[in-house]
C-alpha cells in the first residue's frame, strides 16, 4: 500500500515514494510517479485518493505558479506550505481533499526543509516524515539511523533501508519506489528502485 | 402510418364522471407502491439490482502498431443476464475508443458527451484533433467534479493522436492514469494473467489481436459475469477498425476442440447372477 517518506539531509532534502496504482486487489500501474516537482526548488510526495491527489497537487503547483507571476518572486517553501495547509484546511469543512503531503523545498535563507501536511490539515515543520502502511517501518528506521547534517550518500543508504525493509516486511509492499532530491541547484529526480520493470519503460 | 399517441393520453380520467366525492378517489390513476416499511432502502436496492454492465471485461494494450481495444458483450442485473451483445467498445471519434464498464449509461453518457461536445468542438476551434492526453484529462476532470454523487464509470480511452499511439484509464473516483496496458472490469484479473503472460511490445496486428481475443476469451470462461463476443479493435495511425467479434462460446471449442473418445467411464452392462 501507498508509503512516502522524506528526510532533510546537509543542504538536499529527499523524499521518496512508492509508484504503484493500486485498486482493491489489481495492481494498474507500477510506475506512476507520486513525486511532483512544484517548481523549481519544491517536491510535493502525495498519498491519498488517486483522484484527489492528482486534482490538489496540480491545483497548488498552478497557484504557486501564479503567485510567483503576480509578484515577481517565487513563494518560499514555508510560504508555499502554509498555503497548502490554508488550501486544506477551507476544503475540510466542504469536500474534503484526501490528500497527504510532504513537501521538500530549498530556499537560500532557510536552506533545505521538509514540511508534513496531512488531510486534515495540520502543518508541520519536520526533520523526517512518513505517510501510508510503509510509515511505521520508515518511521522507526528514520529514528534510529538519522543525524542532523546527513551527506547525500547516508540519506540515500538511510532511504533504501526502509525501501528494503517496506518491501520485506509489509504485506501489501509496492515493488518500485521513486526518489527525488532537493538543494541548491534545484529539484529533481534521483533514481529509481524497481524490483519489477513495467513494460512502459521499454517504449516510453 | 399512424403515429401512436396513446402515450400522451392519461391512463384514466383525473376528475371521476360520477357526481360521487368519494367515487372519484377511487377512480384517480395509482400505481402500486411496494410493500416495505424502508422505501429509500427499497428503491437503493431497486437501482442497484438495475444498474448494469456491472460484470465486465474490457482491456487495452499499446504495442508497436498501435493499440488493440477489447472487450466481452455481456450486460447482468445480478444473476441475470439481461443482454449478450452489448456495444462495450464505444467509438468517440474515428481516431479514438471507449471502454465500458461499470453503469453503462453513465458511460455511455459521458462518451458521448465527450465526443461530441469536446473532441468535436476542439477540432472546429482549433483545426486539429484532440490528443488523447487532453480528452481523457477532460474526461477525468467531468467525472472529477461529479464525484460522490454516484456515477460509475470506469473506463480506457485509447486513440492514436500527433504524439502516436496513446492509452489512459480514467473512472469515476477522478482517477487517470497512463500506461501501456490495462483491464477493467470483474473479469480483469483473468484477462491480466493472460494479457501479461503474453504480452511483447513488439508483437504484429495479427498476434496482437488473437491475444487480446484470447484474453477476453479467458476471462469470460471463468468470470459468470462476462460473455457473450469478444469484440477487437485495432487503432492506428489511420483510426480505428473493427478486426473481429466472436461468439466465446465457439472460441471454446476453436481453442479447446473436443477430443473423440475420451470417456473416462463407460457404463458396463453387469452380468446377469
Amino acid at each position: 500500500m501507498e508509503s512516502i517518506f522524506g528526510l532533510v539531509g546537509d543542504g538536499f532534502a529527499v523524499v521518496a515514494a512508492d509508484t504503484s496504482a493500486v485498486h482493491s486487489i489489481l495492481v494498474h500501474k507500477s510506475n506512476e510517479d507520486k513525486i511532483m516537482v512544484l517548481d523549481s526548488h519544491k517536491l510535493v510526495a502525495a498519498s491519498g485518493e488517486p483522484g484527489d491527489r492528482v486534482q490538489f497537487t496540480e491545483y497548488i503547483q498552478k497557484n504557486v505558479a501564479l503567485y510567483q507571476f503576480r509578484n515577481g518572486i517565487p513563494l518560499t517553501t514555508a510560504a508555499a506550505a502554509n498555503f497548502t495547509r490554508g488550501e486544506l484546511a477551507t476544503a475540510l469543512r466542504k469536500n474534503p481533499y484526501m490528500v497527504n503531503i510532504l513537501m521538500a523545498g530549498f530556499d537560500k535563507e532557510a536552506g533545505a526543509s521538509l514540511y508534513y501536511i496531512d488531510y486534515i490539515a495540520s502543518l508541520h515543520k519536520v526533520e523526517k516524515g512518513a505517510f501510508g502502511y510503509g510509515s511505521y517501518f520508515a518511521l522507526s528506521l528514520m529514528d534510529r539511523h538519522y543525524h542532523s547534517g546527513m551527506s547525500v550518500e547516508e540519506a540515500i543508504d538511510l532511504v533504501d533501508k526502509c525501501i528494503i525493509e517496506i518491501r520485506s516486511r509489509l504485506v501489501v509492499a509496492p515493488p518500485n519506489f521513486v526518489i527525488k532530491i532537493v538543494d541548491k541547484d534545484g529539484a529533481r529526480e534521483y533514481a529509481w528502485r524497481e524490483s519489477i520493470r513495467d513494460a512502459s519503460v521499454a517504449a516510453a | 402510418m399512424k403515429l401512436d399517441t396513446s402515450g400522451l393520453e392519461s391512463a384514466a380520467p383525473l376528475v371521476g364522471a360520477s357526481s360521487g366525492f368519494l367515487d372519484g378517489f377511487a377512480d384517480a390513476p395509482s400505481f402500486e407502491v411496494p410493500t416495505t416499511n424502508d422505501f429509500d432502502g427499497f428503491q437503493k436496492e431497486a437501482i442497484q439490482m438495475v444498474k448494469p454492465a456491472k460484470g465486465t471485461t474490457t482491456l487495452a494494450f499499446i504495442f508497436k502498431d498501435g493499440v488493440m481495444v477489447a472487450a466481452d458483450s455481456r450486460a447482468s442485473m445480478g444473476g441475470y443476464i439481461s443482454s449478450q451483445s452489448v456495444k462495450k467498445i464505444i467509438e468517440i471519434n474515428p481516431y479514438m475508443l471507449g471502454t465500458m464498464a461499470g453503469g453503462a449509461a453513465d458511460c455511455q453518457f459521458w462518451h458521448r458527451n465527450l465526443g461530441i461536445k469536446v473532441c468535436r468542438l476542439h477540432e472546429l476551434a482549433n483545426k486539429r484533433r484532440i490528443s488523447v492526453t487532453g480528452a481523457s484529462k477532460l474526461l477525468a476532470n467531468i467525472l472529477y467534479s461529479y464525484r460522490g454523487m454516484g456515477l460509475s464509470v470506469g473506463t480506457m480511452i485509447a486513440g492514436w493522436d500527433e504524439t502516436g499511439p496513446g492509452l489512459y484509464y480514467v473512472d469515476s473516483e477522478g482517477g487517470r492514469l497512463k500506461g501501456m496496458r490495462f483491464s477493467v472490469g470483474s473479469g480483469s484479473p483473468y484477462a491480466y494473467g493472460v494479457l501479461d503472460d503474453g504480452y511483447r511490445y513488439d508483437m504484429s496486428v495479427e498476434e496482437a489481436a488473437e491475444l487480446a481475443r484470447r484474453a477476453i476469451y479467458h476471462a469470460t470462461f471463468r468470470d459468470g459475469a462476462s460473455g457473450g463476443v469478444a469484440s477487437v479493435y485495432h487503432v492506428g495511425p489511420n483510426g480505428w477498425k473493427k478486426l473481429s467479434g466472436d461468439d466465446v462460446g465457439e472460441l471454446h471449442y476453436h481453442y479447446y476442440p473436443v477430443v473423440e473418445g475420451a470417456v473416462e467411464q463407460e457404463m458396463v452392462e453387469v452380468a446377469a447372477a
